[in-house]
């Protein structure tokens, strides 16, 4: 079908603009309306899990102190708050709520391609986490058995939950599978198939690139969880075998026997290594997106930049047993998984490089979203380097139960992302609400923020050399730890709580904003990418109005010489540059 | 999990492949430069070829679902209380069933292209009652099972064998809603002969995908 075809029919089908606050705030097929959905319900459960930390820090810093928390809740506390942040919140922040929002106005197209399924993935969402949230309140409460629901331990006796929390985690997780699903079918269906004119493949901002493969792997990573979700509610409920061995749960044998609990390892990892990228890619692609327009320079190797993503994503497939090297495996695997992690670090040193060679005599402007960008270099780094160590079998053996194991995958995955969410947050705020947000109030946010996760989680370190478990409810028979170590863990317990207040400062910013901000430019970063330059201020329904956008350049024409302003959007012609620049071009 | 791995290790060739055509020689920062091979392609708004694409990458999607149980299907089989499963013989008719039921949905959509709308209704009333009786056949074939003590805890090869059919068969029965979707439009009369063509041609797409799965469950069900 050409172009013009398309153009046709474009005005054969006018858009139904939604009328009633249902039909445009509710039940809404609109991609804008759906992200934010998505957005605040995510914001929501992830405030809840946020909660839960700070409850497990008041335990760990002062064991004494708080007798309403007791072992079993402070292992629904770690288990709830581990897989709300990773798949909860992180995933469906960064898919669901920012691959929604930038996916068709990146792309210059007027929604998702299939808008119902769409917001059927919307609201099968919001029911996978009513059942999760759900299991809060139900006979025993939620399952305590970590994020990572081991069997057998999982469904045995003893772990809180296992009536019927479990059960409610389980069909929570597939529920979300569904959703994520259908959502990511149209994602990868929108970038490839609904690009406006001239917006070729490597012509798209990397924030879309890095969605685009974090959701590939997602659809093919998921059905690993699904899988998984499936045989240990066949082993809970109708007591096959897939995973439970033959066990005595407190002098009672339940009937079990044979199963493999490795089993469940592999299928678990196989799904759980490629979410870590999942997680990652869109931080990725944001941040590259973010130090570009802020430093006002085009991003440093475009092309390795995406080449990195795509070899970042078909690698996470083949580490997954880095998970596994406690549970006991061939010498010979995990020689294998330990290279195939380190490899890793290449593409992605490719691209913190990048970053920084990007900030190289840019012209760099600390307004928050910068802020946030440079604060996940440094704590991305941080993490990364500790991985490093981890990744080693004979390194992680000693450590894989202490506390260094917590703070490196806190650093990679939970601040570094938070980092970058925080950032895009801020980046896109004028785009999506019209209004300014204070930026005195927003830099506050960034230092006490990131600071305050510094003095988290760089302690967690020291901790876990000396050889501080981690999971324990308390300490026991630890004399081999100096008393300092609790000292740390109180200065670390209220560094947590100073941390969680401190996002006060981002929701009052933000709520003020909304309520008495200042109108905003409709492109106050001076940014070239295309949901900048839509017709209306925050865009509408069906983004470009009559026409659709045309693209002439690559999203990164920052400060190209000769040129009047020190950006060209991206859906600038060259009859309106002055010839004769080409890469060549002096400097 | 070598299973799965060949089987990712196949897609993301694919993908790669395709990656490399699309990205490698391009140097989006050259004015203009791209815009020689730019994508002209189908500019938002539902068609046929995202309809396509869409079926695919679920077909991709589905497809490492399967391949994730067969490979749990292998690590569970090596050990060592693992007794084989002797499958109904009604596994076999179940089979020519749904080879059938694939066969008269390719005739009918071969019957739909060429505009010969008199036999879409007999083609998708075929294909619907012999996949609806695969259904059924597979359900029947459990409740031999059942009868014969084989029940879903007895030992790890039959929960896999449920497991197996019953996952296969929640797809075949996504399948038959759209089915019953494209067939009312149909019997009804309702909806353009194009919108109906495309119906039937996914739905074609996805019969063959299920079939293919089938047969390849079967064999490692017959094998093991």
């Amino acid at each position: 079908m050409s172009y013009v075809a398309f153009a046709d029919r474009d005005h054969e089908q006018e858009h139904h603009d939604p009328e009633t606050f249902f039909t445009k705030y509710i039940w809404s097929q609109d991609h804008k309306v759906i992200a934010i959905q998505y957005g605040l319900t995510a914001i929501f459960v992830g405030l809840i899990a946020l909660g839960l930390s700070v409850m497990m820090r008041l335990q760990l810093g002062f064991p004494n102190e708080f007798n309403f928390i007791n072992p079993e809740d402070y292992y629904q506390f770690i288990t709830m708050h581990g897989m709300i942040m990773v798949v909860y919140l992180l995933t469906a922040l960064f898919l669901g709520g920012f691959g929604n929002y930038l996916i068709p106005l990146m792309c210059g197209s007027r929604d998702m391609v299939f808008p119902y399924l769409n917001m059927l993935s919307y609201w099968t969402y919001l029911v996978s986490v009513i059942i999760l949230v759900a299991s809060f309140f139900v006979d025993g409460g939620a399952t305590g058995a970590g994020w990572t629901l081991y069997p057998p331990q999982a469904i045995s006796q003893g772990t809180p939950g296992i009536d019927v929390g479990i059960i409610l985690m389980l069909v929570s997780l597939a529920v979300f599978i569904v959703a994520f699903t259908m959502g990511g079918l149209n994602y990868v269906t929108t970038v490839l198939q609904a690009r406006c004119k001239g917006m070729t493949l490597m012509r798209l901002p990397l924030s879309v690139w890095g969605i685009f493969i974090a959701t590939i792997l997602g659809l093919l990573a998921f059905p690993a969880l699904l899988v998984s979700a499936i045989m240990m509610l066949f082993d809970k409920t109708l007591m096959t075998s897939f995973f439970m061995p033959a066990v005595s749960s407190m002098g009672i044998d339940p009937g079990y026997s044979g199963g493999s609990p490795i089993l469940f390892q592999h299928l678990f990892w196989f799904f759980g290594h490629p979410e870590v990228y999942i997680v990652a890619l869109p931080a990725f692609g944001i941040v590259s997106d973010l130090i570009s327009t802020h430093a006002r320079k085009n991003i440093f190797g475009y092309r390795m930049m995406v080449w990195a993503i795509i070899m970042i994503g078909g690698l996470s497939f083949v580490v997954w047993a880095h998970h596994m090297y406690v549970s006991g495996m061939n010498p010979y695997f995990g020689f294998f998984f330990a290279t195939t992690t380190l490899i890793i670090a290449v593409p992605t040193a490719i691209k913190v490089y990048n970053w920084v060679l990007t900030l190289w005599e840019g012209n760099i402007h600390l307004r928050v979203p910068m802020l946030f960008s440079i604060g996940f270099i440094f704590t991305f780094i941080h993490g990364g380097l500790t991985g490093l160590f981890l990744g080693n079998v004979t390194i992680d053996l000693p450590l894989s139960d202490t506390y260094f194991v917590v703070a490196h995958f806190h650093m990679v995955m939970g601040v570094s992302p938070v980092l970058v969410v925080l950032g895009a947050i801020y980046h896109w705020w004028p785009k999506i609400s019209g209004k300014m947000y204070n930026e005195t109030l927003g830099k506050w946010h960034f230092w006490m923020t990131f600071l305050g996760a510094y003095a988290i989680y760089l302690p967690m370190h020291y901790l876990g050399f000396a050889g501080v478990p981690r999971r324990y409810f308390a300490m026991g028979n630890t004399d081999f730890l100096p008393d300092s170590a609790q000292d740390l863990n109180v200065a670390i317990t209220i560094s947590a709580i100073f941390v969680a207040a401190s996002q006060l400062l981002f929701f009052i910013n933000m709520i003020w904003s909304l309520k008495s901000g200042p109108k905003s430019d409709p492109n106050p970063w001076d940014a070239t990418t295309l949901e900048w330059h839509t017709p209306d201020h925050p865009p509408k329904h069906g983004n470009w109005g009559h026409e659709l956008p045309e693209v002439h350049r690559w999203a990164y024409d920052y400060s190209v010489p000769g040129y009047e302003d020190d950006f060209i959007p991206q859906n600038v012609g060259a009859d309106k540059v002055p010839a004769g620049r080409d890469r060549d071009g002096e400097h | 999990m070598t299973i799965a791995l060949v089987f990712l290790g196949i897609i993301l060739a694919t993908l790669l492949g395709w990656l490399v055509k699309q990205t490698i020689n391009t140097t989006p920062w050259e004015m203009e430069a791209a815009s020689d091979t730019a994508h002209h392609g189908p500019l938002g708004g539902t068609t046929d070829k995202s309809k396509l694409i869409a079926l695919v990458t679920f077909l991709a999607v589905a497809s490492s679902f399967f391949a994730l149980i067969l490979s749990a299907y292998a690590l569970r089989m090596e050990l060592g209380d693992w007794v084989p499963l002797t499958e109904p013989q009604l596994l076999w008719m179940n089979t020519v069933m749904l080879i059938v039921a694939s066969i008269v949905f390719q005739w009918t959509r071969n019957a739909s292209v060429n505009d010969q709308q008199s036999r879409l209704k007999p083609g998708l009333m075929i294909t619907g009652v012999l996949t609806l009786g695969f259904v059924l056949g597979q359900f029947v074939a459990w409740q031999q099972l059942q009868n014969s003590g084989q029940l879903v805890s007895s030992n790890p090869s039959n929960a896999f064998f449920y497991f197996l059919t019953g996952a296969h068969a929640v797809h075949i029965l996504g399948g038959l809603y759209v089915w019953a979707r494209a067939t009312l439009r149909v019997v009804l009369g309702t909806g353009s002969a194009e919108g109906i063509r495309r119906s039937i041609e996914l739905c074609t797409i996805y019969w063959h995908f299920l079939l293919i799965v089938w047969l390849v469950l079967f064999g490692l069900l017959l094998s093991t």
